[in-house]
C-alpha cells in the first residue's frame, strides 16, 4: 500500500510538468497580453517594453516556463497585472471555491446516493420513473438557467435568500449556489448508483447474503451498496476537480469571488501568471483526488489490493 | 439641477447656524451619515492616479482626489478646484498657484511640490505608468520617458517649484487648452506617504478628495467614508459609499431589485426592456463622452486609394444607425452626426449634423458611391471586433446586415470576431487589419481636442488606422496655438471637417451612461464620463 502510494506520487511529477507546460504554451499562444493593458490606446513602446520585462514576457517561452517552474517550487506564483501576488489571489479564491465544492459534493453524496438507492431497489415503480424523469430534466437544463431561475425566484420574488453571495462567502450563503453547481452531477450520481445497484442485486454474493438470512438493511448497505459505489466514487472523485475549475458559470451568477472568477478574469485579461497559477493548483487537485479515489477502491472492494 | 443643489446647501448652512446641528435627517434632504452601496468592477491596474485608465479605477480616484481643475458634473466644463489661478501669456509657459488651506486626509498640506512630485512620478519611465503620455506635452518628457532605451533624467525639466503654492510649467509646444486637461485624474497631487511607502499606499490609498478609504479588500470591496475635514465646497452629502465588486452586471441589477444594493451604474443590455417597469423614475440614461466608430487600415493599400474615400462614404450611408440604436440598444445610443460627443456642448465643439448626408441612411446613394469608388476592395468587407464585452457582436451583425441589404449583396459584409480585447488590440498594433474595425473612444477630458488629436493626428497614440493628412495636422497645430478658446474650437471643427471629407473613420453612435438606484437614494446623476457623482447622492 505504502509503496503503491509512493509510486503514484512519483508518477504525478511527469503529469504535472506536462500539464503545466501545455497550459503555459496555450496561454502564450493567445498573444501579447500587454496590448490590452492600456485600454483602447496603444501602450507607448517604452512602457510596453518595461511591462514585458517586469512580467518576464520578453524572454523565449521555454525560458519563461523554466523560470516560472523554478519559482513555483519556491512558492512564488508571480504577480497579476493589477499588482497583486497570485498567491494572494489564491489565498482568497481557493477557500471560497473549496467551500462551494464541498457543499456540492455533500449534496451529490447525500441526495444523489440516497435517490440512487431508493430507485435502484424499486426499479420500474412510480418512484423510479419519477426520479428518472426529474434527473433527465435536471441534466438537460443548463446550469445557468437553473441558477438564474432560482436566484430570481428565491432571491428577488420571495426574498428567502440574498441573490448574491457576500465577499466572505460563509457556508450558509453558499447552499443554493452549491446545489445549483451540484445539480447536473447530482443527477448523474443518482443514475449511476441506480444502475450499479440494480446490476449487483442479481449477483451471487448478494444472493448468498440473503440466503444466509442477513437482515435486509445489512445486505443493502454493507454488501450491495459498498460494491456498487465503485463507479460512483470514481465519478465523484473526478468531479471534485471539475467542479472547482468549472464553477465559472455558477460563480458568475451568484457573484462568488472564487477560482472560477479569477480564471475568467485571468483569461479575459490574458494574464498568464494568474491563469497558469490557478490551473496548476487545479491540476494538483485533480491528481490528488484521483489518487484518493484509487485508494478508496481497496476500502470498498476487499478483492482489490495494491502492492 | 446644479442650482437647486446649491440652494439646498444654503438652507442647510442656515439650519446649521440656527440649530447648531448637522444638516440632514428629516425632510428628504437625506441622512448625511448614511452609507450607500454601489456596484463596482475590479480595477485592471494598480490604483495610482497616473496608472488608471479605465472607468472602475477612475471612479475611486474621482472620490478620493481633487486636482487643480474639476469637470463640472453637469456641463463638463473645466473649473478651478485646487487652482487659485493658472496664468499664461503665450500658451506655452504656465504659472500655477495652488489654493491655500487644502490638505490630504492624513493631514499633510497640499503644496505645489505635491503636484510636481506626482507629475514627475507619472511621467517617469521607471514607474511603468500607463498614463504617462498625459505628461508628454511638458518639456523634458523625452528625457524622462524616451521612446526607447534608458531615461536620462529623473524629473521633467519643464516643471519648477517657485514657492510653497506656486509652480511653473513649460510645455514643449504651444497648447492653449492645456489648463483644461488638468482635471484628469492623472494630474492629481500625491502625498509624501505615496513615495515613502508605496505598497502601503496602494493597499489603502490616501488622497485629498471628499472621501477617504476606510478599508479595501482587493477584488471584493472598498469602503469609502465621507472625510469630515474636507475643505472643498463639494462635501459628500452621504456618510460614505461601499463599492462592491460584481463579476456580472446582471447580478448587480438583481441585487438592486432584491434590495441588497443601492446603486448600479451599468444597467445590463438584457434588462433595458424591463428597467422602466422595474425602477420607474429611479433610472437614468444620459449621454456620456463615448463615441463608437469604424476605423480603416490606411496602411493597407486597398484602403488608401483615391476611390476608397467614396467607398468609405458609401459604407457610412449604407448603415441604418437609427434602426440599430432603436432595436439593439433600446435608444441607449444616439446616432452620431459628427466625430465628437454631445457632452461637449455647442461651445465645446460638438456640432450636430457636421457629418451631413454621409451619416444618413441612403441605401441607393450608398450603392452608387461605392460603385463610383471602384467597389469594395476584394468584393467585400469584414468588420473586426472583440467579442468578449460590450455586446459588440450584436451591433456588428446589424451593421453588416444593413450594408448587405443596401448593396443587395449577401456577401458584401461579414463579421470577424476576435476572442479577447487583448488579442484585438494586438492585431491592431500589429497592423493586421484588412478592413474596417471597431474603434470606440471614451474621452479623457471633455475637450474637442481629445476627440480628434489622439485619434487622427499623424502617428498619434490612438490613430489605429494610421490615417495621415497634412491639412488636418496643420489645423490641429494652429488650434493648439490659439489662445482664444472659441477660435481654437473653431479651428478644431475645421479639422473635423477634413476628417469628414476623407471619411477617416465612420461615426456610428454616441453612447449613453445608465444608472439605476434604490428608493433610499435621491439626487443621483452621472457626470460626462458616465460615472455617478457620488458626493451629491443623498441617502434617506
Amino acid at each position: 500500500m505504502g509503496r503503491y502510494v509512493v509510486r503514484r506520487l512519483l508518477q504525478m511529477i511527469p503529469v504535472f510538468v506536462g500539464a503545466t507546460l501545455l497550459i503555459f504554451l496555450m496561454v502564450n499562444v493567445m498573444g501579447d497580453p500587454i496590448a490590452g493593458l492600456c485600454g483602447e490606446r496603444r501602450c507607448d513602446p517604452a512602457t510596453a517594453a518595461r511591462l514585458e520585462q517586469e512580467f518576464g514576457l520578453d524572454k523565449p517561452v521555454w525560458q519563461q516556463y523554466l523560470t516560472y517552474m523554478g519559482n513555483v517550487f519556491t512558492g512564488d506564483f508571480g504577480t497579476a497585472f493589477n499588482g497583486q501576488e497570485v498567491t494572494e489571489l489564491m489565498a482568497t479564491a481557493f477557500p471560497v471555491t473549496a467551500r462551494l465544492t464541498l457543499i456540492a459534493i455533500l449534496f451529490e453524496i447525500a441526495v444523489g446516493v440516497t435517490l440512487g438507492v431508493v430507485t435502484g431497489l424499486r426499479r420500474g415503480r412510480p418512484v423510479d420513473t419519477g426520479v428518472l424523469l426529474l434527473t433527465l430534466v435536471v441534466i438537460s437544463v443548463p446550469t445557468f438557467v437553473t441558477g438564474l431561475l432560482l436566484q430570481l425566484l428565491l432571491g428577488v420574488k420571495w426574498g428567502w435568500i440574498r441573490p448574491s453571495v457576500s465577499s466572505e462567502a460563509p457556508f450558509g450563503e453558499l447552499i443554493l449556489p452549491g446545489l445549483v453547481l451540484a445539480s447536473v452531477s447530482l443527477a448523474y450520481v443518482t443514475r449511476l448508483t441506480r444502475t450499479s445497484l440494480a446490476e449487483n442485486r442479481r449477483s451471487d454474493y448478494v444472493r448468498t447474503a440473503i440466503a444466509k438470512g442477513l437482515p435486509r438493511r445489512r445486505v443493502v448497505v454493507r454488501h450491495l451498496l459498498r460494491n456498487s459505489l465503485i463507479p460512483v466514487v470514481t465519478f465523484i472523485g473526478a468531479d471534485i476537480g471539475f467542479l472547482m475549475g468549472g464553477a465559472i458559470v455558477t460563480e458568475r451568477i451568484f457573484n462568488i469571488h472564487g477560482v472560477g472568477y479569477q480564471l475568467y478574469q485571468g483569461i479575459l485579461r490574458q494574464n498568464t501568471q494568474t491563469v497558469v497559477g490557478f490551473v496548476t493548483v487545479l491540476v494538483l487537485v485533480f491528481l490528488v483526488a484521483n489518487l484518493v479515489v484509487d485508494l478508496l477502491y481497496a476500502v470498498l472492494d476487499p478483492r482489490i489490493r495494491y502492492v | 439641477m446644479r442650482t437647486t443643489t446649491h440652494a439646498g446647501r444654503a438652507v442647510c448652512a442656515m439650519a446649521l447656524v440656527l440649530a447648531a446641528a448637522g444638516c440632514g435627517g428629516g425632510g428628504g434632504s437625506g441622512d448625511s451619515s448614511a452609507v450607500l452601496s454601489a456596484s463596482w468592477g475590479d480595477p485592471q491596474n494598480p490604483l495610482e492616479p497616473s496608472n488608471t485608465n479605465e472607468v472602475q479605477g477612475g471612479k475611486v480616484l474621482d472620490m478620493i482626489f481633487r486636482g487643480l481643475k474639476r469637470y463640472d458634473p453637469e456641463t463638463g466644463e473645466a473649473q478651478d478646484m485646487l487652482a487659485e489661478r493658472i496664468e499664461t501669456s503665450d500658451s506655452q509657459n504656465f504659472t500655477v498657484t495652488v489654493k491655500d488651506g487644502w490638505t490630504f486626509s492624513n493631514g499633510e498640506k497640499v503644496t505645489a511640490q505635491s503636484f510636481v512630485d506626482a507629475w514627475n512620478y507619472g511621467a517617469s519611465l521607471r514607474n511603468n505608468q500607463r498614463n504617462a503620455y498625459f505628461f508628454s506635452y511638458i518639456e523634458g518628457y523625452d528625457q524622462v520617458h524616451p521612446e526607447e532605451g534608458e531615461q536620462t533624467a529623473d524629473t521633467l525639466s519643464g516643471l519648477r517649484v517657485t514657492g510653497e503654492r506656486t509652480f511653473t510649467v513649460r510645455l514643449s509646444q504651444k497648447f492653449s487648452t492645456f489648463p483644461d486637461t488638468l482635471g484628469y485624474a492623472a494630474f492629481a497631487p500625491l502625498p509624501r506617504a505615496f513615495f515613502d511607502d508605496h505598497d502601503a499606499w496602494v493597499r489603502k490609498p490616501v488622497g485629498n478628495g471628499p472621501y477617504l478609504v476606510e478599508s479595501y479588500t482587493r477584488g471584493s470591496q472598498m469602503s469609502l467614508r465621507a472625510w469630515d475635514d474636507y475643505p472643498g465646497d463639494d462635501k459628500a452629502q452621504n456618510g460614505g459609499v461601499d463599492l462592491k465588486v460584481y463579476t456580472d452586471n446582471n447580478t448587480a441589477y438583481t441585487d438592486l431589485l432584491a434590495g441588497n444594493l443601492d446603486l448600479v451604474d451599468d444597467v445590463p443590455a438584457a434588462q433595458l426592456k424591463n428597467v422602466r417597469n422595474d425602477l420607474g423614475d429611479r433610472y437614468l440614461n444620459t449621454p456620456a463622452g463615448i463615441i463608437q466608430t469604424l476605423a480603416f487600415p490606411f496602411y493597407d493599400d486597398a484602403w488608401n486609394t483615391e476611390g476608397a474615400t467614396k467607398v468609405r462614404q458609401g459604407l457610412s450611408m449604407a448603415i441604418d444607425r437609427e434602426q440599430i440604436t432603436d432595436t439593439i440598444f433600446q435608444k441607449t445610443r444616439t446616432p452620431a452626426t459628427d466625430w465628437t460627443s454631445p457632452v461637449l456642448g455647442e461651445d465645446g465643439g460638438f456640432q450636430e449634423g457636421l457629418c451631413g448626408e454621409y451619416c444618413e441612411f441612403k441605401p441607393d446613394e450608398a450603392k452608387k458611391l461605392i460603385e463610383e469608388g471602384g467597389g469594395l476592395p476584394g468584393g467585400g468587407v469584414t468588420i473586426t471586433f472583440n467579442a468578449d464585452t460590450g455586446s459588440h457582436r450584436e451591433w456588428v451583425n446589424a451593421v453588416c446586415n444593413s450594408i448587405n441589404n443596401a448593396l443587395d449583396d449577401e456577401r458584401a459584409c461579414t463579421a470577424n470576431p476576435v476572442g479577447t480585447f487583448a488579442d484585438f488590440r494586438n492585431e491592431i498594433t500589429d497592423r493586421k487589419m484588412t478592413g474596417p474595425f471597431r474603434a470606440g473612444w471614451q474621452m479623457d477630458y471633455p475637450l474637442i481636442q481629445n476627440f480628434l488629436q489622439p485619434l487622427y493626428y499623424t502617428n498619434a497614440s490612438s490613430n489605429d488606422g494610421q490615417w495621415s493628412n497634412e491639412e488636418f495636422d496643420d489645423l490641429v497645430d494652429r488650434a493648439n496655438q490659439e489662445t482664444d478658446t472659441a477660435e481654437a474650437v473653431g479651428l478644431f471643427q475645421q479639422a473635423e471637417e477634413v476628417v469628414r471629407d476623407n471619411m477617416a473613420a465612420i461615426p456610428l453612435w454616441y453612447q449613453n451612461g445608465s444608472a439605476g438606484w434604490s428608493e433610499r437614494l435621491s439626487d443621483v446623476e452621472l457626470n460626462p464620463f458616465s460615472v455617478p457623482v457620488y458626493n451629491e447622492i443623498k441617502v434617506s
